[in-house]
């Protein structure tokens, strides 16, 4: 798919490992604040009703965890990205039923919150190649969509 | 999709608490999106430089933030207050609207970069709808 210089491998490797665990936590409260609508597929999750609730919400913290572990795979295989998340892209269309419009919208608020996160270490050129990778990602979890 | 009071008060305050970073952060936002999108480019031919912190980038980054200020004055009426600007981007520049969406991630990614204890998770949302209206309020002369 993609094809990647080794200082953009470096620079993807980098990213991830100035992450912390809280990370995924963070990103998903901010896309079930920013993009109510996303709530749709968390209806078994209890209170969503105020950002505060969304914030202390332990379901949420726990998913975001699945979702960054998932994001890992992704990671530790940029030249496979497609090939990585064929089965969860089959997931996420016959049984999660996700428009895979959110996965882009869940990319875009991860990279704000690593924005705040890493500050003005993550500089444009850095911005460049991580949105890339997690633009791989995003068509990837949408390739086995029927 | 419309801003509450309670939006408005969060974009104001907001606002207000940036705008002394607030000229560095359109230039940034300018040249992260003319970097990550590179696509972005080809409005601006015109310039010798597209690259971030040259002078074009700087001067435009400064120009766009600035309108956006005035658009935080006249948040309730920002179809009105834009009018002008409505005619300049839908005869003159001829921007695709798609790429106000593209500006607006950058310059939201720019304030979580130099403001990350006060761009949370509320202010995010609140500031993004206002991007957002000031985007249609933009595209309204396109056709």
């Amino acid at each position: 798919m993609a094809d990647w210089t080794d200082a953009q491998r470096k620079t993807v490797a980098s990213v991830w490992g100035q992450l912390d665990a809280e990370i995924g936590a963070h990103a998903l409260a901010r896309v079930l604040i920013v993009y109510p609508w996303t709530q749709r597929y968390f209806g078994s999750f209890g209170d969503l009703s105020t950002a505060a609730a969304i914030l202390g919400n332990g379901k949420v913290a726990a998913h975001g965890k699945v979702v960054l572990q998932a994001l890992e795979k992704g990671v530790k295989n940029v030249d496979a990205i497609k090939s990585t998340y064929t089965d969860l892209s089959r997931l996420h269309c016959l049984t999660l039923k996700v428009d895979p419009d959110n996965f882009r919208l869940l990319a875009d608020c991860l990279t704000i919150v690593i924005a705040t996160k890493l500050g003005a270490a993550f500089n444009p050129q850095v911005q460049a190649t991580w949105q890339k990778f997690l633009s791989a990602c995003v068509i990837a979890l949408g390739s086995q969509y029927v | 999709m419309t801003l509450s009071a309670k939006d408005k008060a969060v974009v104001k305050a907001f606002w207000a608490k940036i705008s002394s970073k607030a000229d560095a952060i359109g230039s940034e936002a300018l040249g992260r999106m003319l970097t990550v999108y590179p696509q972005t480019k080809t409005y601006f031919g015109h310039w010798s430089d597209t690259s971030v912190g040259s002078e074009p980038v700087v001067k435009h980054g400064k120009t766009v933030i600035r309108a956006l200020g005035d658009a935080v004055g006249k948040i309730d009426d920002l179809v009105g207050g834009l009018a002008e600007l409505s005619t300049l981007h839908a005869f003159k520049l001829r921007v695709d609207p798609g790429n106000f969406k593209i500006l607006s991630h950058n310059i939201l990614v720019a304030m979580a970069v130099n403001f990350p204890a006060d761009f949370t998770a509320e202010v995010h949302v609140s500031v993004d709808k206002f991007l957002a209206e000031v985007a249609a309020a933009l595209a309204v002369k396109y056709r």
